[in-house]
């Protein structure tokens, strides 16, 4: 599954880095601790967490994952967008919470 | 192969920097993956907490065919207590830093479990010296 295809079955809001709309999703990993996505989220997982500021995009792009999702209604910073652009990242949104989108993405990567 | 890269005290909007640049010339250089990332992570964490608790840093990358030293020289608080700070958990970040996400007390664990050898040492009110060795068995011919 690609980043276009999960935000149009999650109606997600797309906020920046559209080049990164066919990298591939292979899973997801949930988490606002920076260290701990850092240490065990694996190349290929969309990250949903709760931060928007523009050291998201520093994890993102060195740990290979293909988009960020933010949750709660959230919005990325102007810089945390222009990093978005430049690493071709992704960043979506959701008005949902951690747990709520968690498991609508694991359950259509399940279907799949 | 020699690098050096500057680190200021505070300036998180240019944390990561380094490792991003380290990352893009093992990847060029063909080094497997699974190195590269292990690299990643401990770089990664251990300019961070420059960024996070010291003053100012420098990072000194020795490359090498079959492996990169990363050593972090920081003029900062110092650390009183190494074994403290190694437990995970454990951490002096701000307030600040810790609702950023950082200063969960992962940091250093990070390094110690990805590093083929990890040493810290520290001068309270002088600085912190970390030093990181992963063997590169992987570079292409």
């Amino acid at each position: 599954m690609k980043v276009i295809d999960i935000i149009e079955k999650l109606n997600l809001t797309l906020f920046s880095g559209s080049d990164g709309l066919n990298r591939e999703v292979k899973g997801g990993y949930t988490s606002d601790l920076l260290s701990d996505v850092m240490g065990h989220a694996d190349a290929g997982r969309v990250w949903i967490t709760i931060q928007t500021h523009k050291n998201i995009m520093a994890i993102a792009s060195l740990k290979d994952l293909p988009a960020v999702i933010i949750v709660g209604a959230e919005k990325p910073g102007d810089d945390t967008m222009d990093q978005s652009n430049i690493e071709g990242i992704p960043i979506l949104g959701t008005s949902l919470r951690s747990f709520e989108i968690s498991a609508e993405l694991y359950n259509i990567l399940k279907e799949e | 192969m020699n690098f050096e890269y500057k680190v200021e005290g505070g300036d998180f909007t240019h944390a990561g920097y380094a490792s991003s640049q380290v990352k893009k010339m093992l990847k060029q250089l063909g080094v497997d993956v699974s190195i590269i990332k292990r690299v990643v992570v401990c770089l990664y964490e251990a300019e961070v907490n420059i960024v996070a608790h010291a003053y100012s840093g420098v990072i000194y990358i020795e490359l090498t065919a079959d492996r990169i030293i990363m050593r972090l020289v920081d003029k900062g608080p110092g650390i009183p207590d190494i074994d403290l700070a190694m437990q995970k958990g454990y951490s002096t970040a701000s307030h600040a830093v810790r609702e950023m996400g950082f200063g969960a007390g992962m940091g250093l664990p990070n390094i110690s479990s990805n590093a083929d050898v990890f040493n810290i040492s520290s001068d309270v009110g002088v600085g912190t010296t970390v030093e990181i060795m992963i063997n590169l068995n992987a570079i292409a011919a």
